[in-house]
């Protein structure tokens, strides 16, 4: 736990280090196989900590367990001092944790406008009645949540596609509507799965700074999955390395880059030399 | 003129639209122009519409597939039938005896599900499990807790029954007091609006405890479930006179007024098409489409799937209720079992998938020409052919099928009933995108 203390003597973005995610002990199994053993991370306020691991290490079986999608099968999760251990998917995100899928899961036949608003729906501010009647709060509380959705489209660039239907844009577009869609989830803690998976390098760059900006800009604590080196190298304060569903290593990205035992989970071994310079 | 009919309110618009179409068609029938037969046939075409609606917002839009519309279009029917014929021909000992039996019935269940959604059994459930399981085995802890959660359902069954007892003792002289003010023709309206809107009511209430165990299976599980569900309420109807005598059971009720005209066919219509325009063009519309879009993604999204799973299959089954009731009270003012039959439930799903899943115009339409096309065919096959409908509509599916998979009308809706118009800040040329 030293390496924690090095981090929190970082210059952070926030002044009282206040934690936001903690996890114990989490362990998953799916019948007889161990999907997750014993991972834990404390992740504090404004923090962009990444979590890489080859495939296959139970990486998105870990998020899946934040969000409550699957159940634990021992541990603690706590987002602010708060159990999220029983709780309802939709109720751990109305707490303020969105997260974005590894193999995108847009609402594909709805448009780029109504995928962002029914992200919105818990803070719509209206019932149903007054919806059936367009009455009551219906007319002003919409345009408020269209115009923020706009306002959302626009950060990533798609005010101009809102009218699209979601599974008509590129692959780059979708992957940065995902984003803007959990983003209009209004969260405090945002997790992304994989948000450079399929991009080229270019794309890659532009979606570093992206994560960069909107972490600045919503003040955000982001928790990252990725198994590109180069992406987590690039943007997190705060690594975690897993493989095989225990964690082998963590530390700061130049810690995590001359691990041995890193680069034999990526490479196998005896390929330490090589992989210095590949992941340099 | 089309550029001073823009600036008008929409609502205006379509008000002025609607009430224009239900006095040409009234104008219509009451010159004569068109036979009983017809103005029969466009009365059917409304009573499918509500009924495909609301399948078309549990199915084409919630993406739950239910094979037990009927059961709810049952429900609504009988319920009102019972309603109005004891106002007609009294059969229950007072002619507001059923009405004020359904008022009690509706209240009270509606007060047994709210203490019961109150209590928060499962809350209490899992917490009382946490707390005891520190003492007691696996298996005692499980007994005690479902001792204490049957003893809380009681206390919600209770109140509700409580509700509904006092109700339906206090009641008929009420109502045979307050309908004594009207004139007769308006009681009568007025009983006939009250008995349609009860039978919904029931129905919709009856889904939602039907839907808290079923909603929870995968789409094929659920449909073969809800078909469960019409097929055990179609033996239940044809033994209902040893409950309730006068529904005769598989005999057939007879001595139902003759109320549905092609008033109430248009009124009925036209609120549940306004409302369900309102509604999925709505936060909680939206909710609703991304249950059938991505169940999971919608969790993610912090949208309560569950939640809105009921709220579609409650209201897409008010509205085979109301369509139910609808139906009930046409010529010839008889209901038999075998018009609920589980075939006869295929009709809506046809109906939906032909005009288009998720397509309130096609819906629409395609009830219409459902209607038109069995009867149009009934006149224009050569004697003795009659049945060859039954070839010729399915062979009319499989064409439109293999070149519209989508429905003939998939994806497009009349301008009333598409999305409202998004104000944007971009320059306006952008917005014909």
């Amino acid at each position: 736990m030293t390496q924690e203390n090095t981090l929190s003597s970082n210059p952070s973005l926030m002044p009282d280090d206040q934690v936001v995610l903690e996890i114990e002990s989490l362990t998953k199994y799916f019948g007889g196989l161990r999907a997750v053993h014993n991972f834990d991370v404390t992740i504090k306020e404004g923090e962009l900590v990444g979590l890489i691991g080859p495939n296959g290490a139970g990486k998105t079986t870990i998020f899946n367990m934040i969000t409550g999608l699957y159940s634990i099968s021992a541990g603690d999760i706590r987002y602010k001092a708060r159990r999220l251990i029983g709780m309802e998917p939709h109720a751990i995100t109305q707490l303020g944790i969105a997260r974005t899928f590894q193999n995108i899961r847009l609402f594909p036949k709805l448009t780029v406008l109504d995928n962002v608003r029914i992200a919105y729906h818990p803070h719509a501010g209206y019932n149903m009645l007054e919806s059936i009647l367009r009455m009551g709060r219906f007319g002003a509380k919409e345009k408020e949540l269209t115009e923020r959705a706009l306002d959302f489209l626009a950060v990533f660039g798609l005010q101009d596609r809102y009218n699209e239907i979601a599974s008509n844009l590129p692959y780059g577009e979708q992957r940065r509507l995902e984003i803007a869609r959990a983003l209009a989830a209004e969260p405090k803690l945002l997790l992304l799965d994989e948000p450079a998976a399929g991009m080229n390098p270019g794309e890659v760059i532009a979606l570093m700074d992206l994560i960069h900006f909107i972490r600045d800009r919503f003040k955000l604590t982001i928790f990252l999955i990725e198994h590109q080196m180069r992406v987590v190298m690039g943007i997190c304060e705060w690594i975690t390395v897993m493989d095989f569903g225990e964690i082998i290593a963590r530390g700061t990205p130049g810690e995590i880059q001359n691990d041995p035992k890193v680069i034999e989970a990526y490479l196998g071994k005896g390929a330490v030399t090589g992989a210095r310079a590949e992941v340099a | 003129m089309i550029k001073q009919l823009r600036r008008l309110p929409s609502w205006l618009t379509v008000t002025i639209g609607l009430v224009l179409f239900y006095a040409v068609i009234q104008f219509i029938i009451s010159m004569g122009w068109i036979t009983e037969y017809v103005a029969q046939v466009l009365q059917w075409a409304g009573i499918m519409t509500i009924s495909s609606l609301g399948l078309n917002l549990i199915y084409g839009f919630n993406g739950q597939f239910s094979l037990g519309h009927i059961g709810f279009y049952a429900i609504g029917a009988y319920t009102s039938a019972l309603i109005t014929k004891d106002w007609y021909s009294t059969w229950s000992g007072s002619r507001v005896g059923a009405l004020s039996g359904v008022i009690a019935l509706d209240t009270g269940l509606i007060v047994a599900l709210v203490v019961v959604s109150l209590l928060r059994l499962d809350a209490i459930q899992k917490k009382l499990k946490g707390a005891v399981s520190r003492w007691l085995s696996q298996f005692e802890t499980s007994v005690l807790s479902g001792v204490v959660t049957f003893l809380l359902a009681l206390i919600a069954v209770a109140a509700g029954g409580a509700v509904g007892w006092l109700l339906w003792r206090t009641l008929p002289p009420v109502l045979e007091a307050v309908l004594g003010l009207l004139s007769a023709e308006i009681a009568k309206q007025v009983v006939f609006g009250l008995a349609l809107i009860l039978g919904g009511i029931l129905a919709a209430i009856v889904s939602l405890v039907v839907g808290q165990p079923l909603l929870r299976l995968a789409s094929d599980y659920f449909g073969i479930a809800t078909l469960g569900f019409a097929v055990g309420l179609y033996v239940l109807l044809q033994n209902s006179d040893k409950v309730i005598p006068t529904m005769k059971g598989a005999r057939g009720m007879v001595g139902i007024p003759v109320w549905t005209n092609w008033f109430w066919v248009f009124i009925c219509a036209a609120l549940v098409i306004v409302a369900m325009r309102n509604l999925v063009y709505s936060s909680v519309g939206r909710a609703i489409k991304s249950v059938r879009e991505d169940e999971i993604a919608a969790k993610a999204m912090g949208i309560d799937v569950a939640r809105y799973k009921t709220v579609a299959f409650a209201i897409g089954s008010l509205f085979a209720g109301l369509a139910g009731g609808l139906f009930a009270h046409k010529s010839p003012g008889f209901l038999h079992p075998s018009s609920f039959d589980f075939l006869k439930g295929f009709d809506p799903l046809i109906v939906i998938v032909f005009g288009g899943l998720g397509s309130m115009t096609g819906t629409i339409v395609a009830s219409t020409g459902w209607a038109f096309l069995l009867e149009g065919l009934r006149v224009a096959l050569p004697q003795g052919f009659e049945a060859w409908r039954f070839v010729i509509y399915p062979i009319l599916l499989l064409i439109i099928m293999l070149l519209r998979p989508q429905g003939l009308l998939g994806g497009v809706e009349w301008w009333f009933l598409r999305p409202p118009k998004v104000q944007t800040k971009t320059p306006p040329g952008d917005e014909e995108k």
